[in-house]
């Protein structure tokens, strides 16, 4: 069995008003050290493979296809075993 | 005239279209549910609005991978007239029949209002609307966005319908409604349904129809 841990958020290219406010909050309490915030989710999924290769593969293409709009987001993917 | 209306899910809108559609162009109403597929030619398919799968994941994410969508693709590639409103925008971008994507309002607000819309000259849907109209919108995940070089080539194209006269959700290039290339698939986040009716107090909605019907 694995899991591949995912992390989705909004490319640097696209405005995220959530992070934005966040980071306002954060600098108002003096926290000026925080240079940049992103608001993203996190998925989590297992996978039922045979090898590494094969949850790897299909992590990736689930997404792809389902999970991230490559429109707008971008993603880490992290497949362990468990 | 024939039109099919898909309904999914989490789909609110989809009676509220079909019923302005019956009573004002006279249509023939086939409401179609996302598990079945057809393969007929109607005049006009439209994607309603509402919060297809609980807007889970993403706005109109899982609305694409239904049978009826698979359907939809395959009708708008034969050139069949397609209407998105606001959740059916964000499935059409979703499923590739637009560019682009609807991002959270600018503001982080769920946004109900009338706002004036500015059809485009240059675009082949708009040029037959005269002035500018009324229409509201209901959403809080409607500010378009598309790449640099896809906003060049929609520009370029005439393929931007609507605009907003003072945009309220963030949208790029004041954008509330597109078009496909050839034209025959339009998605929009202002609801034209919701002002056909003499009771709503509002008309103008259904000039938008009209030039969406249009031969």
């Amino acid at each position: 069995m694995f899991v591949a841990k995912i992390n989705v958020t909004l490319k640097e290219s696209v405005l995220d008003p959530q992070g934005q406010t966040v980071l306002r909050t954060l600098h108002d309490q003096g926290k000026s050290s925080i240079s940049d915030l992103r608001v993203g989710k996190y998925i989590e999924m297992k996978i039922d493979a045979k090898s590494f290769a094969e949850a790897e593969t299909l992590a990736k293409e689930i997404c792809e296809s389902v999970l991230v709009n490559q429109v707008i987001e971008t993603y880490r993917l992290v497949v362990e075993k468990v | 005239m024939k039109v099919r209306v898909v309904t999914f899910p989490g789909s609110n809108c989809d009676k509220d279209v079909g019923s302005v559609l019956e009573s004002e162009f006279g249509a023939q109403v086939d409401y179609t549910w996302y598990k079945e597929s057809f393969s007929d030619k109607p005049d006009l398919v439209v994607l309603p609005g509402g919060f297809s799968f609980g807007d889970y994941l993403r706005c109109g994410a899982m609305a694409k991978f239904s049978n009826a969508m698979e359907s939809v693709v395959k009708y708008a590639n034969q050139g069949g007239k397609v209407l998105g409103v606001c959740n059916g925008f964000q499935i059409l971008t979703e499923a590739g029949l637009l560019p682009g994507a609807l991002l959270h309002n600018r503001t982080l607000k769920y946004i109900c209002k009338d706002v004036d819309l500015v059809p485009v000259s240059e675009n082949r849907i708009a040029k037959e609307i005269k002035g500018t109209l009324s229409i509201p919108i209901a959403h809080g995940e409607g500010a378009y966005f598309a790449d640099a070089d896809t906003l060049e080539r929609l520009e370029k194209n005439g393929q931007v319908v609507f605009r907003y006269k003072e945009n309220p959700n963030g949208s790029l290039h004041d954008i509330a409604g597109i078009c496909n290339e050839a034209g025959n698939v339009l998605g929009m986040m202002p609801h034209p349904e919701r002002a056909v009716n003499p009771y709503t107090g509002k008309m103008d909605g259904k000039q938008i129809l009209e030039a969406l019907l249009k031969k």
